[in-house]
C-alpha cells in the first residue's frame, strides 16, 4: 500500500511537467507579446521588461541575430527580424528553450513569477488569496452535493419503482440538465432579490456560502444520487445481503450496515472526476456570484493576457486534481478488499 | 408463392437492431424526447424564416419589453426580438454540438480502434496518453486557446471535440478488443482484408451500438460546455446568438427583465434534459449491459 501510494505519487510528476509544457507551449504560441496592448513605452524600457520577464535572451541574440543588441525602435527591430526570418525563428526558439528552463526551474521551488498584468504583485500573492476561497467553495459545494446526493440515492434504491424513486431520479437528470449559470442567476432572482433571504453575491460568513455552494453542487448531487442508486442495487441483490437479512437483522441495519459499505464504491471512485468538475465549475460560479477565487482570476487573466498567472491557476488546479485523484484511489483501496495494488 | 422461402421467413430472426427499437419505442419517456427534440430541431431550424424579425435587427419602439403579441418572447435592451434570438440562438448551439461530438467521435473512434486492434505496446503506449490527458482540466487549456488564438466558431468546436474524444476512445477500444478474435475477423483476415478493412468495415461497425450512445450523451455535455465558453464572453460574440450568451444576457438584466433569462434557459434545459433522456434510453436499449 506504502508502496503503491510512493510510486504513483512519483507518477505525478511527468503528468504535471505534460501540463506544464502544454500551457508553456500555448503561451508561447500564442500571436502578440505581452507589452504590446500598453502604450508605447520607449524602446529601451520595453527592452528591460522583456529582459526581466526571459523573454528577451541576450545570449540568443548574440547568436542569432547580433544586430539587434543596442535599444532599437520597435520598427528598426521588426525590419531587422523580416531580413532575416530563419534567424530570427532560431532566436525565437532559443529564447523560447531558456524561458521553459527558467520558468520550470522557478516553479519547482514554487515560485511562480511576477504578473505581466499587475507588476508590483507576484502571482503567488494572487493565488495564496484566491485559492483558499475555490477551496472552500468547492468544500461546500461537495457536502451538498454528498447529503442530497446519497439522501436521495438511498431512498430511490430502498423505494425501487416506487414513486419516491421515479421523483428523484427525474430530480437527478433535471438537476445533471440544468446547468450552473441558468440555476445560480435563477437562485439569485428568488431567494435574493425577491425574498430577500440571502446575500446575492460576494463571499464572507456561512450565509455568502449557500447559494453558489448549492449551485456548483446540485449538478454533482444529481450524478452521485444515480450513482448511489445504482450501486446499492447492485449490492442489494448479493449474497452476503440475503445472508444478513436471514440471520434476522433489521431491514435498517441490514442497509446502513452491510449494504451501504459496497454501494458507495461507484460514489467513491467518481469523487476523483466530481473534483474536477468542480475547479471547471467554479470559474463561472465565481463569476455569477462574484467570489474573488481562483476561477474568476483564471478568466481576467486569460482575459488581459496576464499570461503568468493564467498559467500557474492551470497548473496549481492539475496539481489539487491529480492529488484528489490519488487520495480516491487510496480510499477505495481501504473500503473495497477486492482492491488489490497489483505490480 | 414458393414454400421455400415462406420457411425462410418464418425462422428470420431479430437483428440487434430491430430488438434495440422494440425496447426503445416501450421506453415512453424516451421516444417523448425523440419528439421533443425533433420538435426543437424543426423550431430553431425553420423558426427564423417564420418570423417576421431577423436576429440582429432592432425594433426600437419595442426595446427592453417582456412578451407582447408583436414579441411573443420579448426583446432585449437592444430592441432585438428575443424569440429569433432564442432560435438563432439554438442553431450555433445545436450546430457546435453537433459539428464537436462529430470532431470527438471521428478521433476517438480511429484512436481506439487502433489500440484496441493492434494490442500490446501500441496499446499500452495510446492508453497510458489517455490516462495523462484525462487529469488534464481541460476547460482551462481550452479558455487559454480561445483567449489566445482568437474567438471563432470554428476553432471553438474543434477545441471541444479535441478535448472531448478520451471515454470514446476507451469504450471503442473495449469493444475492438472483445470483437477482433471473433471468427469473422479470422475470415476476413483469410479473404485478404488489410487491417484498416478489418478495423473499419468489420470492426467497428459492430461497435456502432456503444458509439452511437456514447455520441448521443456527448452531445449535451458539449453543447454545456459551449454554452459556458459563450456565458463567459469566449465563445460567440454579440449580434450573434447561442444559447449560453442569450442566457449571460439575461442574468445581467434579470432584475428588470427576468423573461430574457428564463427562456434561452428553459429551452437550452429542455434540449439538454431531451438529449440526456434519449440518450439513457438508447443505452438501455442498445447496450442492456452498459446499464449502471
Amino acid at each position: 500500500m506504502l508502496r503503491y501510494a510512493l510510486r504513483r505519487l512519483l507518477g505525478l510528476f511527468p503528468v504535471l511537467l505534460v501540463i506544464f509544457t502544454l500551457s508553456f507551449v500555448l503561451m508561447r504560441a500564442a500571436p502578440g507579446g505581452p507589452f504590446d496592448a500598453e502604450k508605447p513605452v520607449p524602446a529601451e524600457v520595453k527592452r528591460n521588461l522583456e529582459l526581466k520577464y526571459h523573454l528577451r535572451e541576450p545570449w540568443c541574440e548574440a547568436r542569432f541575430l547580433p544586430a539587434l543588441r543596442e535599444g532599437l525602435e520597435p520598427a528598426v527591430e521588426r525590419a531587422v527580424r523580416a531580413e532575416q526570418p530563419w534567424a530570427s525563428r532560431a532566436e525565437k526558439l532559443c529564447t523560447g528553450l531558456f524561458q521553459y528552463g527558467w520558468m520550470l526551474a522557478n516553479y519547482a521551488t514554487g515560485d511562480f513569477g511576477p504578473s505581466y498584468k499587475y507588476k508590483d504583485r507576484s502571482v503567488n500573492e494572487f493565488i495564496a488569496a484566491g485559492l483558499p476561497v475555490t477551496i472552500q467553495l468547492g468544500l461546500v459545494a461537495m457536502c451538498f452535493a454528498l447529503f442530497i446526493g446519497l439522501t436521495a440515492g438511498l431512498i430511490a434504491a430502498i423505494r425501487q419503482n416506487g414513486w419516491a424513486d421515479h421523483a428523484a431520479m427525474g430530480m437527478a437528470l433535471l438537476g445533471i440538465s440544468i446547468p450552473n449559470f441558468v440555476l445560480g442567476p435563477l437562485l439569485i432572482l428568488v431567494f435574493a432579490l425577491t425574498l430577500v433571504w440571502l446575500p446575492p453575491a460576494r463571499w464572507g460568513s456561512w450565509e455568502y456560502m449557500i447559494l453558489p455552494g448549492f449551485t456548483l453542487g446540485s449538478a454533482y448531487a444529481a450524478y452521485i444520487a444515480r450513482l448511489t442508486r445504482g450501486g446499492m442495487l447492485e449490492v442489494i441483490r448479493q449474497d452476503y445481503i440475503r445472508t444478513a437479512r436471514a440471520k434476522g437483522l433489521s431491514e435498517r441495519l441490514v442497509i446502513l450496515r452491510h449494504a451501504v459499505r459496497g454501494g458507495m464504491l461507484p460514489v467513491v471512485s467518481y469523487l476523483g472526476p466530481a473534483m474536477a468538475g468542480l475547479f471547471t465549475g467554479s470559474i463561472v460560479i465565481e463569476r455569477i456570484f462574484n467570489i474573488p477565487g481562483m476561477g474568476r482570476y483564471f478568466v481576467d487573466a486569460a482575459l488581459n493576457r496576464d499570461i503568468t498567472l493564467a498559467m500557474a491557476v492551470v497548473v496549481v488546479d492539475a496539481i489539487f486534481l491529480l492529488v484528489a485523484n490519488l487520495l480516491v484511489d487510496l480510499a477505495l483501496g481501504l473500503l473495497d478488499p477486492r482492491v488489490r495494488y497489483e505490480e | 408463392m414458393n414454400p421455400a422461402l415462406a420457411i425462410e421467413e418464418e425462422v428470420q430472426g431479430t437483428s440487434l437492431w430491430q430488438d434495440a427499437w422494440r425496447r426503445l419505442r416501450k421506453n415512453r419517456m424516451a421516444v417523448f424526447s425523440a419528439c421533443v427534440l425533433a420538435a426543437m430541431f424543426l423550431f430553431v431550424v425553420a423558426g427564423p424564416w417564420v418570423v417576421p424579425w431577423s436576429y440582429e435587427q432592432q425594433d426600437l419602439a419595442y426595446g427592453a419589453q417582456g412578451p407582447s403579441w408583436q414579441h411573443w418572447f420579448g426583446t432585449d435592451m437592444h430592441g432585438r426580438d428575443l424569440l429569433v434570438r432564442t432560435m438563432h440562438g439554438g442553431r450555433i448551439s445545436l450546430l457546435v454540438g453537433l459539428l464537436a461530438t462529430a470532431v470527438s467521435l471521428t478521433i476517438g473512434v480511429v484512436y481506439g480502434a487502433i489500440s484496441g486492434y493492434f494490442g500490446g505496446k501500441v496499446d499500452a503506449i495510446l492508453m497510458r496518453v489517455v490516462d495523462v490527458l484525462y487529469v488534464i482540466p481541460f476547460m482551462f487549456v481550452v479558455i487559454l486557446f480561445l483567449v489566445l488564438f482568437g474567438r471563432s466558431l470554428l476553432l471553438l468546436f474543434v477545441a471541444l471535440g479535441a478535448v472531448s474524444w478520451l471515454t470514446m476512445a476507451r469504450i471503442v477500444r473495449g469493444q475492438v478488443m472483445s470483437l477482433k478474435n471473433s471468427e469473422f475477423v479470422d475470415a476476413a483476415r483469410a479473404a485478404g482484408v488489410g487491417h484498416a478493412g478489418i478495423i473499419f468495415r468489420h470492426l467497428v461497425p459492430n461497435a456502432l451500438g456503444s458509439i452511437i450512445v456514447y455520441a448521443t450523451l456527448t452531445i449535451p455535455r458539449v453543447m454545456l460546455e459551449e454554452a459556458f465558453l459563450s456565458y463567459l464572453g469566449l465563445g460567440v460574440q454579440a449580434p450573434d446568438a447561442s444559447w449560453g450568451l442569450l442566457v449571460a444576457d439575461g442574468a445581467n438584466s434579470m432584475i428588470f427583465l427576468p423573461h430574457m433569462l428564463i427562456f434561452p434557459g428553459l429551452l437550452l434545459t429542455v434540449t439538454l434534459f431531451a438529449l440526456n433522456f434519449l440518450g439513457d434510453g438508447l443505452r438501455d436499449a442498445l447496450d442492456p449491459r452498459m446499464k449502471s
